[in-house]
């Protein structure tokens, strides 16, 4: 096992945050965690196909983050994509549909868990190929820039999260576009999930420079590293780059040290990671650290937070319903959608 | 009526499309300040500013994927391929991202841009710029192949392409681009699923695109002297092909001859063959001819270059047996 890197220091009890926010937070991560679980029971009970990667133990990344976007700002993820998805507002419902291969999938049953799309939602794709949801979230970003000065439009200041791996970090698209986007400003946010392994690949031996964040300052641009597992650390450094981006003034590169509490996907016997190196992550539950901090700040009681789970828990029950009770596509349509005019 | 070269014809679509919509931008490499490499954007930097004629670094993949993200929120991007070849670098984006993301995504997005440049073998340029990625891309789902060949049809089918919600490769000839024609004061678009009766004729059908068009214009010339008298098709559409007009050529001639620039394994032609077999077979009163480039890397030297595409006397003398055979 590789020396754990030192965890930047937040000092969480100094950040301000109203109960009710703390909630959403709170309720955003319950969300992701029991939606995933539920993934993982209906995979082994072979109700769903393909290749699933949970998101379990990273919640703290997706709703820190997109919990600090606009409604109208974009997401942009990877084949790890139910948790952004989710965290962005596509209802649980139709997010379990996709995965049943449901046409009331938010996909339509054509893409599946590794390509989830709402534009109701701008969540702009789970993108299944290694980097290549990158450049689309780069364009994105453009278009707002392009709204805004090319076409005159001040109210286009929306901004752009583009989230993905640390083995993705290594692809070139990964540099070309920090490079793009510091050159011309984009407002993208350029959140690196840190979690230590690309499927059976350690970062340490996959690349030069483990510490991601460091590769900013090349292109000028701000790299944050940040405790993946502390939802206000991760909303803090998010709240500042959001504001960074829709004020103009370009890209961030956050880096956040996390851990995926599963193998890869459901297919992945995850063997190569060493039982130590997993309880000291399982040690630091990024649920189980907010719910610690949500009660010492008593901006919550276990009552409340209890009715959170229930709820969410219900919400779950009721998507896996849905899910099970909707059609199927109709064969009929098999080539609807190849075209814009299908 | 203006006399216009070619690339002068794509110019003024690009243009007239950019001052029509202002959603509609260019990117690539050197495309802004420098006016593209083949002079396709010349003056448009200024005309329109640095974002609507945005100069890219050199990365192929990134900047299309880019697009493609720009499309999907509501723009209209053009790349210009500096020279199609470099798309190759774009593979991912172009098939992934531009081709297939509609349908995976359910319908959630469309993809407007178009993908232009330079493609086809050029005079010695060597292998790696003288590549026919038409052929490579054929297979991808979602895209609109087109090539154009005359200042005419470059100019409305461009304009057409840019107006298109969905993503069109559009292959213009580095050969192609001085090529003169009066075209119309008038403003005109050109369908892009029609290919274009460039000869009626009724002994044969020749079915051909891009350059080659010409290789075979001159070839028929030739022909029109011994007494012969072929249909000459361009296709323009290499994607769809536009079976209405190749099938009611070959209900008139029941001959086929295919002239391609693109190399005969796996080409465009091949396609063709075998679309034709499954509608039109039995109209057919020969077995399909394909002329195509050689299974080669395009090499350097002059003269064997010369022998890797297909000459108009080649064309000439399959018509002639073609028709000789006749019953
Ligand atoms: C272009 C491409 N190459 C390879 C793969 C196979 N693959 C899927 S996930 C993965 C590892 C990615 O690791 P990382 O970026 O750290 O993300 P994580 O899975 O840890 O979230 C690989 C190699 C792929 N999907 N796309
Ligand atoms: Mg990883």
């Amino acid at each position: 096992m590789v020396q754990e890197r030192t965890l930047p220091q937040f000092h969480a009890p100094a950040a301000q945050i109203a109960p009710e926010e703390g909630l959403r937070l709170y309720e955003d991560m319950i969300l992701g965690r029991f939606f995933e679980d539920k993934c993982a029971e209906m995979y082994y009970r072979g109700k769903m196909f393909g290749f699933v990667h949970l998101y379990n133990g990273q919640e703290a990344v997706s709703s820190g983050v997109i919990k600090s976007l606009r409604s109208d700002d974009y997401v942009c993820s990877t084949y790890r994509d139910h948790v952004h998805a989710l965290s962005a507002g596509v209802p649980a419902k139709n997010v379990m549909a996709e995965l049943f291969g449901k046409e009331t999938g938010c996909s339509k049953g054509r893409g599946g868990s590794m390509h989830l799309f709402s534009s109701e939602h701008n969540m702009l794709g789970g993108f299944a190929f290694i980097g290549e949801g990158i450049p689309v979230a780069l364009g994105a970003a453009f278009q707002s820039r392009y709204r805004r000065d090319a076409l005159g439009d001040s109210s286009a200041d929306q901004v752009t999260a583009c989230f993905f791996g640390d083995g993705t970090s290594n692809n070139g698209q990964f540099f070309e576009c920090l490079n793009m986007a510091a050159l011309w400003k984009l407002p993208i946010l350029f959140v690196v999930e840190n979690n230590k392994w690309a499927i059976g690949m350690a970062h340490e031996r996959a690349t030069s420079q483990p510490e991601i964040y460091k590769k900013a300052a090349v292109f000028g641009m701000p790299g944050v590293e940040v405790d993946g597992m502390d939802v206000m650390a991760v909303r803090a450094v998010a709240q500042e780059a959001v504001a960074r981006a829709r004020a103009g003034e370009g890209p961030t590169l956050i880096e956040a040290l996390t851990y995926r509490f599963r193998g890869h996907s459901l297919a992945d016997p995850d063997e190569l990671r060493s039982k130590a190196e997993k309880e000291a992550w399982l040690a630091r539950d990024p649920i189980k650290r907010f719910e610690g901090y949500l009660l010492e700040q008593n901006l919550a009681d276990e009552g409340t937070l209890k009715e959170v789970r229930d709820r969410i828990q219900t919400r779950i029950d009721d998507a896996l319903t849905f899910a099970e009770e909707s059609p199927e596509p109709s064969p009929d349509d098999l080539y609807k959608y190849i075209f814009a005019e299908d | 009526m203006a006399e216009t070269l070619l690339f002068n014809a794509l110019r003024e679509a690009i243009d007239e499309e950019m001052g029509r919509d202002d959603t509609v931008f260019v990117l690539g490499e050197d495309v802004g300040v420098y006016g593209g490499s083949y002079k396709v954007t010349k003056d448009l930097y200024n005309k329109y500013g640095e974002l609507r004629v945005l100069d890219t670094p050199i990365a192929e993949n990134s900047f299309t994927g880019m697009a493609v993200g720009a499309a999907m929120t509501g723009l209209r991007p053009i790349i210009e391929g500096m020279n199609m070849g470099f798309l190759l670098l774009a593979f991912n984006q172009i098939a992934n991202n531009a081709g297939m993301l509609r349908y995976t995504s359910g319908g959630n997005y469309k993809i407007p841009m178009v993908i232009r440049g330079p493609g086809g073998v050029g005079r010695q340029l060597g292998a790696e710029h003288s590549q026919r990625l038409e052929a490579y891309f054929q297979a991808v789902p979602g895209l609109k192949i087109v090539a154009c060949s005359t200042p005419y049809n470059a100019k409305g089918l461009l304009k057409a392409a840019i107006r298109d919600d969905n993503p069109v490769l559009f292959f213009e000839h580095v050969l192609l681009y001085n090529l003169k024609e009066d075209l119309p004061n008038h403003e005109y678009v050109v369908p892009l699923d029609k290919a274009e009766i460039v000869r009626p004729g009724k002994d044969v059908t020749i079915l051909t695109y891009s350059r080659m068009r010409h290789h075979v214009t001159q070839a028929v010339k030739g022909l029109e002297k011994k007494g012969l008298d072929p249909e000459v098709i361009d296709l323009i559409s290499l994607k769809p092909l536009d079976f209405d007009t190749i099938g009611a050529s070959i209900k008139k001639t029941h001959r086929v001859i295919i002239v391609e620039e693109c190399m005969k394994t796996g080409g465009i032609g091949a396609e063709i063959i075998a679309s034709i077999n499954d509608r039109y077979f039995d109209e057919l009163d020969a077995p399909v001819v394909r002329l195509s480039s050689q299974d080669i890397p395009t090499p350097y030297n002059g003269k064997l270059e010369t022998l890797t595409i297909v000459q108009p006397k080649q064309i000439e003398a399959a018509v002639e047996n073609m028709v000789a055979l006749k019953v």
